[in-house]
C-alpha cells in the first residue's frame, strides 16, 4: 500500500506568499480572540472550588441551580459534564468561607434535593496557588522555547531555529486562540498539552531541516527554491503518515477518554492539525527568506593548513 | 551488514525480559487486605504483634491468603471482601481491647496479588495517583512568619530571664518585626549586657543604637541562618504532628511530604470523608506538664481511683504503657513554654536522655516547682480531645534553672528519640491553611482508569492494523517495536514507583502515537533507498542509518518540552511529564534498536534478498 506516489516536486515555495498571508490572518484571528475573549482559565489558575457529583438519573441543571441559589450559593456555574447525569457546580473563591464547610454543605443541599446525589469529586484551589502556576506555565514555555532554539541553532543553523520557533509558536497560538474563540476551559492538562505539542511539532521542522541540509550537499546545482521542494516533497508522504498516527492516538483518547481528558485531547488536535501545515507551509519560506544558502551548511574546501614555525 | 553482534541480541533479550518481569505484577490485579499499623510511637511493629495477628485470626476461623510483615505494619490479605470487613473487626476488638485507646490502626487496604517471589525482587503494580484510585489530596501552607515571631517570643523571654539573672536593669524589652529591642539607661549596662548576651543567644546578632542622648539601645537582629533553621524545624514539626494524627484516621498508605520552603502535601488513599480528614489536620494537642500526687499514690487508692474513687483534686491517667498515675490537676506549665525537645545523652552516665528547652517564663515557673519539689515526680501530658496520657513521668532530682530540662532514666535510645518527637509533636509549630485539595470519589478513580485504558487501547489497536497493511512486514515489525516500547515504559513506571495519573495514562498513548514516527521514517526511507536503486541490504542499513539523526533531533526537541514541563511542572503536569519523559527514553531504544534486531534477525542473514515486504516502491 502506498499513499503517495509523487513523481515531481510538488511546488510549494511558488505558493509561499499566500501560504504565508493565510497563516498571518489566522494568526491574527486568534490574538485577537485572545485579545477580546481571553482564556477561560480553570480553577486550578484562577482559584475556587469545583464540585463534580452524579445522580443516578438524568440531573436537571435548573433544578440544581435553584436549590443552590436558595441555600445563598448566588455566584455559581452549574452545568453537565461529561454525561446527562454528572453535574459540575464551579464556585469561585470568597472571602472567609473555607473549602471544607463549602463542599459539605453543598452537598448536604444537593441531597436535601434529591437523594440519588453522590459526590465524584471535589477540587479547591486557593488565591496564592493559582498565580505561582500562571508563573510556572510561563517558565516552562519559555524554557522550551530557549531550549529547543538554542538545539536547532547549534545542530542546524540559526535561520532554522527561528523559522522553527516562529512555525511553532504560531500554532501555540492559534491552539489558544481556539480556545479563546469556544471559551474551552484552559486547565494545567492542556497547557502541558500545548506544551508536548510544541516539542513534537518542531520535529516536522527538523526532518524538513534535516532534508534541506541534505539536499543542499547532494544537489550542488539546484537553486534554493527547487531544494526546500524537494526537501517538503520527499518527507510529505512520512509527515502524513506520521501525524496521522498521532492523531488517531489523540483522536481516541478524545472518544474514549471521557470529560477529563476531552480539553487535552481537543488542544492536541490543533496542535497537530496545525503542525503539519505551519512546518510546511510556514517555516519553509520563512527559512527561505531569512537567506537560507548552500555555504551555510557545505564547508569550504580547507585550505593547507600552515605550519607554525617556531 | 544488518547484523547484530550477539551481545546487542543478548542485551535486548535482558531489557525485554527485565520487563516482562516488571510489568507482571500489574497484571495480576489487586485483592482486599487489612493492614495493621502502630499509633503510637512507643508500640512497635514486630513479629510478636504478627503472632498475635495470626493467633487472633485463628481463633475465630478466619482463613488468611498470607500475612506479610514489614518495618510500618503487618498486612493479611483476603479472599474476598467480606472476610476482609470480617477480619477489620475482629482484628480491631482483639488488639484494642480498650477502644477509647487503640493502640493500633487497623485499616482495609488493597495488596498486590502477585506471587511472593515478583515481590521480593521489588516487582509491584504501578503505584497509582489519586485521581485513579480515590482519595483526599491536601496542600497546606505553613504560615512561616507566625514561626518565626513565635521564635522571637521565646527569644526575648529569654533576654528578660537573662539580664535579670545578672542583674542588669533594663527599661524595656520590644519586639518590632524581626528585630528585639532593648533599652538601657547607660551606656556601661548596655555593653555588659550586649557581653552576656552575645555569648548566651548565638541567633542574634546584636548592635548598638542610640537614638537620644538618654536612651541606649541595644539590638537583637536574627540570623538568616538562624531564620532558616526556625522554619525548618516549624516545617519538620508541622509534619511530625500531621503524621501522628493521620495515624488516628486509619489510612492504610497516607502520604505526608514536604513541597517547597513552607509547603506539605498530604494525601490520604481512599478517604472519602474530608470534612472529618480536615478537623484532624487542624486539630491542636496541647502538652501540660502537672505534679504527680506522691502522698495518695499507693496500690490501693489507685485500684480505687480506676474503679472511680479519685482522690479530690486528682485525675486519673494512665501513662504510655498502661500504668495508671494519679496526677494533681493543678497545671505547673503548659506545652506553649516548651520550645524544642531534643534526643540526647547525659555526659556523665551516657544515659540516653530526653532534652527540653522553656522559653523565659517557663523556665521561672520550673525552677520554682522543681525547687520545691525535689525527689518527687513530675508527669509530662499530652492532651488531644479533651483525652490525655501521660507521655512520662521522671523524679526530679534537683532544682533545674535556666530552661533546660533534662530528662534521664531507664530509657533506651528509640524510647528517648519516641518521648522527644511526641513532645515536640503534640502541637503544630505554627498554623497552617489548607490552599489545594482535591477529592476525588472511587466510582471517579475506577472510571479514570477504564477510561484512560481504553484510549490508550483502541489508539494502539488502530496504528498497529494500519501499520501492519502500509508497511507489511516493516509495519509489524514497527508495531512489534511499538509493543516493547509499552511494555518497557510500564515496567519503568512499576520499577520506580512513579505514580500514574490519568495525566500520565493520556501521556502513555501519547508517547505511543509519536514514538511510531521514528519507525515511518526508518520506513520510509527504507522504501526511498529501494526506489533510488540500492539493494534490499543496502537499503535497510542505509535506512537505519539515514533516519537516526533526524530521529536523535526530534526526540531530543520533544525530550526538551517534556523536562521543561517536568522542572516547571506541579500536580498533574508532573504526572503528565514523568511519563512522557520516560517514553521518549524508551522509545528510542525500542524504535530504533529493538526494531532493527528484529530486521536483522529477519532478513540480515539471507544473502540473496531481492524484495522486501515494506509495500510498493517499483513506482518511480
Amino acid at each position: 500500500m502506498e499513499f503517495f506516489k509523487i513523481r515531481k516536486d510538488i511546488p510549494f515555495m511558488r505558493h509561499a506568499l499566500v501560504f504565508n498571508i493565510i497563516s498571518l490572518i489566522t494568526f491574527l484571528l486568534a490574538v485577537y480572540f485572545l485579545a477580546t475573549n481571553g482564556l477561560h482559565y480553570s480553577i486550578e489558575f484562577t482559584g475556587g472550588t469545583v464540585i463534580e457529583v452524579a445522580y443516578d438519573h438524568p440531573a436537571e441543571i435548573q433544578k440544581v441551580r435553584g436549590a443552590l441559589e436558595k441555600a445563598g450559593y448566588t455566584d455559581t456555574s452549574v452545568q453537565n459534564f461529561g454525561s446527562s447525569r454528572d453535574v459540575l457546580i464551579r464556585m469561585p473563591l470568597k472571602e472567609g468561607q473555607s473549602s471544607a464547610d463549602l463542599s459539605k454543605k453543598v452537598l448536604d443541599t444537593l441531597t436535601a434535593e434529591d437523594k440519588s446525589v453522590q459526590l465524584r469529586r471535589v477540587e479547591f484551589v486557593g488565591p496564592q496557588v493559582g498565580r505561582e502556576l500562571a508563573e510556572n506555565g510561563a517558565m516552562a514555555l519559555l524554557v522550551v522555547v530557549v531550549g529547543i532554539m538554542a538545539y536547532l541553532a547549534l545542530r542546524f543553523e540559526w535561520r532554522f531555529s527561528v523559522a522553527a520557533i516562529i512555525a511553532n509558536l504560531h500554532d501555540v497560538i492559534i491552539i489558544l486562540g481556539c480556545f479563546a474563540l469556544f471559551q474551552w476551559e484552559f486547565s494545567l492538562p492542556v497547557l502541558a498539552a500545548v506544551l508536548a505539542v510544541l516539542g513534537y511539532s518542531v520535529n516536522e521542522s527538523v526532518v524538513i531541516a534535516d532534508r534541506v541540509r541534505e539536499n543542499f550537499r547532494k544537489m550542488r546545482k539546484a537553486p534554493v527554491t527547487q531544494i526546500i521542494d524537494n526537501a517538503i516533497t520527499s518527507t510529505i508522504s512520512r509527515t502524513i503518515i506520521t501525524h496521522g498516527s498521532t492523531q488517531v492516538m489523540v483522536l481516541s483518547m478524545l472518544l474514549f477518554g471521557g470529560a477529563a481528558l476531552h480539553n487535552f485531547a481537543l488542544a492536541l488536535t490543533i496542535g497537530i492539525m496545525f503542525g503539519i501545515y505551519s512546518s510546511v507551509l510556514v517555516m519553509a519560506p520563512i527559512v527561505k527568506w531569512l537567506g537560507v544558502s548552500r555555504e551555510q551548511f557545505v564547508r569550504p574546501p580547507k585550505k593547507d593548513k600552515q605550519e607554525a614555525v617556531v | 551488514m544488518n547484523r547484530y553482534p550477539i551481545w546487542t541480541y543478548v542485551i535486548i533479550a535482558c531489557a525485554i525480559v527485565l520487563g516482562l518481569t516488571y510489568t507482571l505484577p500489574n497484571f495480576f490485579g489487586e485483592s482486599p487486605a487489612v493492614q495493621v499499623s502502630s499509633v503510637k510511637a512507643t508500640v512497635k511493629v514486630d513479629s510478636g504483634l504478627l503472632e498475635r495477628v495470626e493467633e487472633a485470626l485463628k481463633t475465630a476461623k478466619i482463613v488468611s491468603q498470607g500475612t506479610f510483615i514489614d518495618p510500618n505494619s503487618v498486612k493479611v490479605r483476603f479472599a474476598d471482601t467480606d472476610t476482609q470487613l470480617k477480619a477489620k473487626d475482629i482484628l480491631s476488638q482483639s488488639l484494642n481491647p480498650d477502644r477509647e485507646n487503640p493502640s493500633y490502626v487497623v485499616a482495609l487496604n488493597l495488596l498486590s496479588s502477585s506471587p511472593n517471589w515478583l515481590t521480593a525482587i521489588h516487582a509491584l503494580p504501578m503505584y497509582l495517583g489519586l485521581d485513579l484510585r480515590g482519595g483526599v489530596h491536601f496542600m497546606l501552607q505553613v504560615d512561616m512568619k507566625a514561626a518565626l515571631t513565635k521564635r522571637l517570643e521565646n527569644l526575648s523571654g529569654d533576654i528578660r530571664t537573662q539580664l535579670r539573672d545578672k542583674n542588669l536593669r533594663h527599661s524595656g524589652i520590644r519586639r518590632e518585626g524581626n528585630v528585639i529591642q532593648i533599652k538601657f539607661r547607660d551606656a556601661d549596662t548596655r555593653a555588659s549586657a550586649r557581653k552576656l548576651l552575645a555569648d548566651n543567644q548565638p541567633d542574634l546578632e546584636f548592635a548598638d543604637q542610640d537614638l537620644a542622648s538618654d536612651e541606649f539601645r541595644l539590638t537583637g537582629t536574627i540570623k538568616p541562618e538562624a531564620v532558616k533553621r526556625t522554619q525548618e524545624s516549624a516545617l519538620k514539626q508541622n509534619i511530625t504532628t500531621l503524621q501522628n494524627r493521620i495515624n488516628e484516621l486509619g489510612v492504610s498508605e497516607p502520604v505526608i511530604q514536604q513541597q517547597g520552603a513552607d509547603r506539605v502535601v498530604v494525601q490520604l488513599p481512599g478517604v472519602q470523608d474530608t470534612a472529618k480528614a480536615k478537623e484532624i489536620l487542624g486539630r491542636t494537642a496541647t502538652l501540660e506538664i502537672r505534679m504527680v500526687d506522691e502522698e495518695n499514690s499507693n496500690p490501693t487508692t489507685l485500684l480505687a481511683a480506676q474503679q472511680g474513687q479519685v482522690p479530690f483534686g486528682d485525675e486519673l491517667y494512665n501513662v504510655r504503657d498502661g500504668s495508671p498515675l494519679l496526677v494533681k490537676k493543678q497545671v505547673v506549665l503548659t506545652g506553649d513554654r516548651l520550645t524544642d525537645a531534643q534526643p540526647g545523652f547525659d555526659n556523665q552516665t551516657h544515659e540516653p536522655t530526653v532534652n527540653m528547652t522553656l522559653d523565659g517564663p517557663g523556665a521561672r515557673i520550673f525552677k520554682d516547682v522543681t525547687r520545691d519539689n525535689v525527689g518527687k515526680r513530675m508527669a509530662i501530658l499530652l492532651i488531644e480531645k479533651g483525652k490525655g496520657e501521660v507521655v512520662t513521668a521522671p523524679v526530679i532530682r534537683s532544682e533545674i534553672g535556666g530552661g533546660r530540662v533534662q530528662i534521664s532514666g531507664r530509657m533506651s535510645t528509640t524510647e528517648a528519640t519516641d518521648t522527644a518527637l511526641l513532645l515536640r509533636a503534640g502541637s503544630l509549630a505554627a498554623p497552617m491553611e489548607i490552599i489545594e485539595e482535591r477529592t476525588i470519589g472511587p466510582s471517579l478513580g475506577a472510571d479514570n482508569i477504564r477510561k484512560g485504558f481504553h484510549s490508550t487501547l483502541w489508539g494502539f489497536v488502530a496504528i498497529a492494523v494500519f501499520m501492519s497493511m502500509y508497511y507489511v512486514v516493516f509495519g509489524v515489525i514497527s508495531v512489534l517495536a511499538l509493543s516493547s516500547n509499552l511494555l518497557l515504559l510500564v515496567a519503568i513506571l512499576s520499577l520506580l514507583q512513579a505514580t500514574l495519573t490519568l495525566p500520565g495514562i493520556a501521556a502513555v498513548a501519547l508517547t505511543l502515537g509519536m514514538a511510531i514516527d521514528a519507525n515511518v521514517l526508518i520506513n520510509e526511507r527504507i522504501r526511498e533507498e529501494m526506489r533510488n536503486g540500492a539493494t534490499p541490504q543496502a537499503a535497510i542499513h542505509a535506512g537505519y542509518e539515514r533516519a537516526f539523526g533526524t530521529i536523535l533531533d526530534s526526540n531530543v526537541t520533544t525530550m526538551i518540552a517534556g523536562l521543561a514541563l517536568l522542572i516547571f511542572g506541579s500536580g498533574p503536569i508532573r504526572g503528565f511529564a514523568v511519563v512522557h519523559v520516560l517514553g521518549i527514553l524508551t522509545s528510542l531504544f525500542s524504535s530504533v534498536v529493538i526494531s532493527r534486531a528484529v530486521v536483522n534477525l529477519t532478513y540480515g542473514s539471507r544473502r540473496r534478498l531481492e524484495k522486501l515486504a515494506i509495500g510498493n516502491t517499483s513506482w518511480k
